[in-house]
C-alpha cells in the first residue's frame, strides 16, 4: 500500500467519513468535518503507523490531506 | 475477580489512549459495573463508542467545572445506580499558551481555570457524590511528578497537580471516617490526547527511558494495575497517598 493510500486509510477511520470524500484537497476542518481533537488524534495515528515524529510546528501546517501524505512521503524520503 | 459487582464512575475518557480508558478496561476485566462522564458534545461522540466496547451502563454529561451539572449527574447516578462504589477522576486542562515558555507568564486567568479543571474538580465532584460514595468507596485521581518537582512546559499544571495532590490528602481525611480512601496517581508520561497539548512533551519519552530504573516508559496497562489495586480490597489500609508508576523515574536524584 502507498503512503497516499494508508494516510488516506488513516483519515477515514479517524475521521469516520468516507473513502470518497478524502480527495488530495479536501480540508480536515471545513471540508472533513473534523474538531480540534480529531486534527491531534490523526496526527497521533500518523506517527504511529508510519514510526515518524511530527512537530507541533509541523502538525499545524497539515490542514488538507496533500499536506499529510506530503509530509509523509517527505519524511520517508 | 477484585472488582464483581462494583459500580464504577470514570470521568475523563477522550480516546481508547487515555488513561481512564485503560482504567476503565481492567476493571471491566475485574467485573466492574461502569458509567462515563463527558463534559460536552466534542468529547461524547468519542465516548459513547468506548461506553459501547467496555459495556458501560450509562454515560452522562458532566462538566466538572459547574456544580448544576455534577448536582445533575449525581441524580442521574443515583436513580440509575443508588451508590457508587469507585471513582476515577482523571480530568485536566491548561489553556495551551500556558503549557510552554516561561510558568511565570501564565494569567491569573489562566492559573485559575487550570485550578478550576484539574483541582477543584475533584472536591466538587466528592461534594456533589458524596451522599452516593458508599462505605469503603475508593477515589482516585490522575498526577504528575510536575506537581513535586520542576517540568519544563508543565508550568501551571504542575501547580495544580500539587493542589490536586494536597486536595487527595484533604478529601482522604475528610471521608476516611466511613472508609472511604482517596488516593493519587502519578503516571509517568504516556502518549495521551492530553499530553499533545504539552510543548515538547515527546521530549519526555527517551528521558523516562534512559534514567528511569526499569530502562522503559509506562503502559496503560501498569497504571490500570496500579488502579485495580486502589480500587479493590487490596489497598483497603491505603488512603492519602500519591502512588508513582512512573518505572522509578522519580526516585533518581540524577
Amino acid at each position: 500500500m502507498s503512503v497516499a493510500e494508508k494516510v488516506k486509510e488513516i483519515i477515514v477511520d479517524q475521521l469516520g467519513v468516507s473513502a470518497d470524500e478524502v480527495l488530495p484537497e479536501a480540508k480536515f476542518v471545513d471540508d472533513l468535518g473534523a474538531d480540534s481533537l480529531d486534527l491531534t488524534e490523526l496526527i497521533m495515528a500518523m506517527e504511529e503507523e508510519f514510526g515518524v515524529e511530527i512537530a507541533d510546528e509541523d502538525a499545524q501546517k497539515i490542514v488538507k490531506v496533500q499536506d499529510a501524505i506530503s509530509y509523509v512521503e517527505a519524511k520517508k524520503g | 475477580m477484585l472488582l464483581q459487582g462494583k459500580k464504577a464512575l470514570i470521568f475523563g475518557v477522550a480516546n481508547d489512549r487515555s488513561i481512564a480508558y485503560g482504567v476503565a478496561k481492567a476493571f471491566k476485566d475485574q467485573g466492574a459495573r461502569l458509567a462515563f462522564g463527558y463534559p460536552g458534545d466534542a468529547i461524547r461522540k468519542r465516548v459513547e463508542p468506548i461506553s459501547e466496547e467496555l459495556g458501560g451502563e450509562f454515560t452522562f454529561q458532566c462538566d466538572v467545572t459547574s456544580d448544576e451539572d455534577i448536582a445533575a449527574s449525581a441524580k442521574t447516578v443515583s436513580e440509575k445506580w443508588g451508590g457508587v462504589d469507585i471513582l476515577v477522576h482523571s480530568v485536566a486542562y491548561a489553556r495551551q499558551d500556558d503549557l510552554k515558555g516561561r510558568f511565570m507568564d501564565v494569567t491569573r486567568e489562566g492559573f485559575a481555570l487550570a485550578l478550576d479543571v484539574s483541582a477543584y474538580s475533584l472536591v466538587a465532584l466528592c461534594k456533589g457524590f458524596d451522599g452516593l460514595l458508599a462505605d469503603g468507596a475508593s477515589v482516585m485521581t490522575m498526577s504528575y511528578l510536575g506537581a513535586e518537582k520542576v517540568v519544563p512546559s508543565y508550568n501551571v499544571m504542575g501547580v495544580a497537580k500539587a493542589a490536586l495532590e494536597c486536595s487527595v490528602r484533604y478529601l482522604a481525611a475528610d471521608l476516611g471516617p466511613r472508609g472511604i480512601r482517596v488516593n493519587s496517581l502519578s503516571a509517568g508520561p504516556l502518549k495521551t490526547l492530553a499530553a499533545s497539548g504539552i510543548t515538547g512533551f515527546k521530549g519526555f519519552l527517551p528521558i523516562v527511558e534512559e534514567r528511569a530504573p526499569l530502562k522503559r516508559n509506562i503502559t496503560q496497562e501498569d497504571v490500570a494495575g496500579t488502579a485495580v489495586y486502589l480500587a479493590s480490597g487490596l489497598s483497603s489500609g491505603v488512603t492519602g497517598e500519591v502512588i508513582h508508576v512512573d518505572s522509578g523515574f522519580s526516585i533518581m536524584g540524577i
